[in-house]
């Protein structure tokens, strides 16, 4: 296996060559084409009236006024969509006692979210549905709201939906081993509780679709800006009840998706029944007032973590508790418990340790769903690991690194199942902490610390050890009951001229993931990358597919696509050969020519092979059976997902004075396996550090005690910009995947998880001095006063 | 995310634009920048039925710095005073100001009349305009006017201006050469509103501060002198060694409110500290 892909790879050009997105001329140049840029003849617009309250009664709807406002075709409520659409029910039936009872597209009785959307006003303008939307009257009789993660189990509190009898969403426990005899024999233990406040992706293209049913042929077409189209066309299908083959989901440019887009959203089903209703295309983006009460929102858990500590330095064991506030509803298919299941399974997972128990809840509150973001859970098990393996190494009286040394698995110990259960295989926790540490030239850092500590400048370093679940398989979707595809395929076609052209199943919101695709198929066929063209985001062309989520790009859609090479490659080296009459095996593929295997001189260019393939068939022998265009699907059948791994470090200053903190540097040593395009794994990184140190450090949605979001525009919901970056190193250490001919992993999500870990580490490394921790995300500069506050030596800052 | 449907008129000239303004009375807004109104229409905050474009007026224009005090238009776009030489010779504490105003996209189209026409507390042009003394040039249908800035501004996001009425230009005294300035701010991220900041001017003869003006934004209701900050300033000797003083004079200027995010008494301490680092800056200033 690793032999054939080695010697596909052997005269390879474009695989690991750093070629810049190949759309990157024409976004930049403003040549981009987004779902609002695009206009249907007849085209109507959508706005919303949303509910303004967490949780109340609606008592009326009033909609003559907004009816006859200028410019309105339609104003539709709960009452005219809702039944045209099966109920979206977000139960993973791979969890047992997991509930969420059907969300309908409107809310009619109840609403229970601030932002839940209840009317739908349709106009021929965008501004003039904004204007009728203004005339529409709800009476509300406001209800108490429970908002809380800690509050949600509390009887005193509300409960979001009542026939559920409690808030209770999903409850898993893990218990491996004898954890609580590995305690009370621990030499030291470490504990804490860890809060990470609500955010959200914040794509730079707010989301938005354009539905166009046609009622002449009871067909649909949606242009969505979605990850994946085949997972919509599915759903349009479904709950629409419109024949498959008559629905169609293309996706244009994106302007960034996180996980965010991958969402299913009640609101957009509502678009296509509204389209279906009126039989006119109708669209409906997103403004960036609605991207924060209606896109998928993401994190709000409390977690506590424990870790057990030996006096020679060895952690012995861990308890994790999360409760995740996962608001009113399961998000439908991709459900609200993976979280918290990632929270717990992936907690310690480099450490050498087996004795292991965790519990995590998820719990309806009144606030808008928690769907898929970048990272998922898997930050939280990183933060709360490593800034207990800090304080554990503290309290052993070990250097930090050292400490992390001593507790890897050691090297050789793979494979291995961690007591969470990820099968570590081809991770490089050891090779990845020596790059970075000679990266960050690790002791002068720690010198020049703790000389600055001497004159009141207290900076703090950060080490986070980080493990990256991706390219999820279906082992995970398949029993869960959700229709999420975990495979991917590609077309490729020899043009008559002599080029490619491929249309593959993974999608791209500007990872430049197609630009990749390119580089596998110019290698695994033999030619130039320029002579490759790639497009995706049609789900009615392409092999069947998942697009783009879990990191799965290259790893899923780059193996498929590698397949797709060689078959393309095969064929057209058998009709070459009947071409010039010689055997396949003297023949090769190189910068798109057939050569001679022995000598390397050209026996004849893909050109004219497919001059003859195409034309001239009636040179060939008449039973020789051409075939230049070739489909390729691939799916990981046994695997859960691919591991991969990296460590990360910040270096922080802490204005003790002032409570705020200055990023002074960000390193990244990763993992992911093969790289295809260094450049962009580069930019994958330091894209996910940039949303991880905003997640620490600025990202939150602030809700009021009783619900309503207090920070809903740019100005206060704080995204780190460029200036508010430090430069970011990024290196790498590549373990090829052994599952798989290319040994490509996921690369999307590395950067945020181990950012968030290394600059929460790095942050309560500067606050040593002081004795005090900061557990509360994101570190605004009043939770660092308030930290600094309750420092015991009650250090004199000045004050 | 759109704006309600207004009416737009360009004015032809400032008579013109004081009619239409006057005319219409609460429900007309000049426009010129358009850095904030443009906002805070597409959040539907406000709906003027009418906007004025005063963006072609040229008695709005120009900068003149060549006497006893600077002119400075009310058109002027930040990024001029960012750049003018002869401010940053005459009244180095306006360009550096603006130095910290947003970004440089809303510095080239934002201007000073609007910036202290809008008085926004978290602005530092309104806080650099008390600071310096200056005096606001008003026009209106029934004349020019002048007012001091110590007086335009007269509550959150209110000022002296009468329906009708536009700024017309800045007029700054040029402080006298032993004049020392700071500025700084606390922001979350570059470019922000400030959650709080300090504009300070202090005529510093040999090593003690003769008088002081300091002006606090971000956490106040408006621009206005901090009263018992200057005097508590006043006499001081450079570097400043005691500093108990300052810090309660800062606790009596200040009452800032509890915002999402911040407590009033954290307010108050980024307003104690930011003042020690200013009143610290005062004194390196001089060693130049």
């Amino acid at each position: 296996m690793a032999d054939s892909a080695d010697k596909s790879r052997s005269s390879q050009k474009a695989i690991g060559a750093s070629i810049p997105r190949s759309e990157l001329t024409r976004l930049m140049s403003g040549k981009g084409r987004y779902v609002d840029d695009i206009k249907l003849p007849r085209m109507l617009h959508l706005a919303y009236v949303r509910s303004p309250h967490p949780h109340a009664r609606i008592i009326s709807i009033r909609i003559d006024e907004a009816l006859g406002a200028p410019g309105v075709e339609a104003v539709l409520t709960g009452d005219d969509l809702n039944p045209m659409c099966k109920p979206l029910v977000g139960v993973a039936l791979h969890r047992p006692g997991h509930r969420s009872p059907p969300q309908s597209l409107l809310a009619t009785e109840r609403a229970v979210w601030q932002g839940q959307p209840v009317v739908a006003v349709v106009a021929l303008t965008r501004a003039e549905a904004e204007d009728a939307a203004e005339q529409v009257t709800i009476q509300w009789d406001p209800l108490r709201a429970v908002t809380h993660p800690l509050d949600a189990l509390d009887k005193s509190k509300p409960v979001v939906h009542p026939e559920l009898g409690d808030n209770l969403a999903f409850d898993f426990t893990i218990n491996k081993g004898d954890t609580d005899k590995a305690f009370a024999e621990a030499a030291f233990v470490v504990e804490d509780q860890f809060r990470f406040e609500r955010q959200l992706a914040m794509t730079l293209e707010p989301r938005g679709l354009i539905a166009d049913f046609n009622p002449g042929d009871g067909s649909l077409t949606v242009i969505h800006s979605h990850q994946s189209p085949f997972q919509m066309q599915d759903v349009f299908s479904q709950h629409l009840g419109i024949a498959e083959h008559k629905v169609k989901v293309l996706a244009p440019d994106i302007g960034g998706g996180f996980g965010m887009k991958l969402n299913l959203y009640a609101e957009e089903l509502a678009v296509a029944a509204a389209s279906m209703r009126l039989g006119r295309p109708v669209k409906y983006c997103a403004d960036r007032l609605e991207s924060f009460l209606a896109d998928a929102h993401a994190r709000d858990h409390v977690l506590t973590g424990r870790m057990a500590v030996s006096s020679a330095g060895d952690i012995t064991a861990m308890e994790v508790e999360d409760f995740g506030a996962v608001g009113a509803y399961g998000m439908p298919l991709r459900f609200n418990v993976a979280e918290g299941m990632m929270a717990i399974t992936m907690s310690g997972a480099p450490y050498n340790f087996s004795d292991y128990k965790a519990r995590t809840r998820s719990l309806y509150v009144n606030k808008n769903l928690v769907g898929m973001y970048r990272g998922v859970g898997m930050p939280f098990a990183c933060v709360l690991t490593e800034v207990l393996a800090d304080r554990a190494a503290r309290a052993v009286g070990m250097d930090p690194v050292e400490f992390r040394r001593r507790n890897y698995r050691p090297r050789g110990s793979y494979p291995c199942v961690t007591p969470g259960g990820q099968k570590l295989e081809t991770v490089s926790f050891h090779e990845c902490l020596d790059k970075l540490v000679k990266l960050i030239d690790y002791d002068e850092l720690r010198k020049e610390q703790q000389a600055l500590r001497q004159e009141g400048i207290y900076r703090g370093i950060g080490i986070a050890t980080f493990v990256e679940q991706t390219a999820y398989g279906p082992p995970y979707y398949g029993p869960s009951g959700a229709r999420i595809s975990t495979q991917d395929g590609c077309n490729l076609r020899l043009e008559p001229s002599g080029v490619l052209r491929c249309v593959t199943s993974i999608t791209d919101q500007g990872q430049g993931t197609l630009t990749g695709i390119a580089q596998i198929i110019a290698d695994s066929v033999g030619v130039p990358y320029a002579d490759v063209g790639v497009m995706a985001g049609d789900s009615s062309i392409s092999p069947y597919g998942g697009g783009a989520w879990a990191s799965r790009g290259m790893a899923i859609g780059g193996e498929a696509a590698l397949g797709a090479g060689r078959k393309l490659r095969a064929n057209i080296l058998d009709l070459a050969a009947a071409i010039t009459q010689t055997s396949v095996e003297q023949l090769d593929i190189t910068g798109g020519q057939v050569v001679n295997t022995k000598t390397g001189m050209a026996v004849i260019s893909l050109a004219d092979v497919a001059k003859v393939g195409y034309f001239r068939q009636d040179t060939l022998p008449a039973d020789f059976d051409v075939q230049l265009s070739v489909s390729h699907s691939f799916a990981a059948n046994a695997q859960m997902c691919y591991l991969a791994n990296g460590v990360q470090a910040s270096y922080v200053e802490v204005d003790v004075e002032s409570g705020f903190i200055k990023l002074l540097g960000q390193w990244a040593v990763d993992d992911c396996g093969r790289i295809i395009n260094p450049l962009l794994v580069d930019e994958q990184v330091r894209g996910g550090i940039a949303q991880g140190i905003g997640a620490v450090l600025f990202e939150e949605c602030m809700y009021s005690p009783e619900g309503y979001l207090q920070n809903g525009t740019l100005v206060d919901y704080l995204v780190p910009m460029a200036g508010d970056l430090p430069d970011i190193f990024v290196e790498h250490v590549e373990t090829p995947e052994t599952a798989t001919e290319l040994g490509a992993k996921g690369v999307g999500e590395a950067g945020l998880i181990g950012a968030m870990g290394a600059v929460w580490v790095s942050v309560n490394d500067a606050l040593v001095p002081f004795e005090t921790v900061i557990t509360h995300q994101p570190f605004s500069p009043e939770r660092i006063l308030d930290a600094i506050s309750r420092s015991p030596g009650a250090l004199n800052t000045g004050h | 995310m759109k704006a309600p449907s207004f009416r737009y008129v360009r004015a032809r000239s400032l008579q013109h634009a004081y009619q239409v303004l006057q005319h219409h009375n609460g429900d007309a807004v000049a426009i010129a920048g358009g850095q904030s109104l443009m906002a805070g229409l597409n959040l539907r905050l406000s709906g003027p039925k009418v906007l004025v474009d005063i963006g072609g007026l040229p008695e709005l224009s120009g900068m003149d710095c060549g006497g006893k005090e600077v002119r400075i238009g009310a058109l002027t776009r930040h990024v001029e005073v960012l750049r003018s030489k002869a401010l940053q010779e005459r009244i180095p504490l306006l360009p550096q100001a603006v130095s910290h105003v947003a970004h440089a996209a809303i510095r080239n189209r934002g201007t000073l009349g609007g910036s202290l026409a809008y008085a926004d507390p978290a602005a530092e042009l309104p806080a650099c305009a008390v600071a310096l003394d200056a005096t606001i040039v008003v026009g209106g249908l029934e004349g020019e006017r002048e007012v001091k800035a110590t007086d335009f501004f007269t509550g959150l996001m209110d000022t002296n201006l009468k329906p009708g009425e536009l700024i017309l230009a800045v007029r700054f005294p040029v402080p006298p050469p032993h004049t020392r300035f700071a500025f700084d701010e606390f922001t979350r991220r570059q470019g922000d509103f400030a959650v709080v900041g300090l504009a300070v001017t202090a005529l510093v003869g040999g090593d003690q501060i003769e008088t002081a003006r300091a002006v606090y934004f971000g956490c106040v209701d408006r621009a206005k002198l901090a009263e018992q900050v200057s005097s508590a300033l006043c006499g001081l000797k450079l570097p400043v060694a005691d500093r108990g003083a300052i810090r309660n004079a800062v606790t009596k200027d200040l009452e800032p409110d509890d915002t999402p995010g911040w407590r009033a008494e954290t307010k108050l301490r980024l307003a104690q500290v930011l003042t020690q680092r200013i009143v610290s800056r005062l004194a390196e200033s001089g060693t130049q």
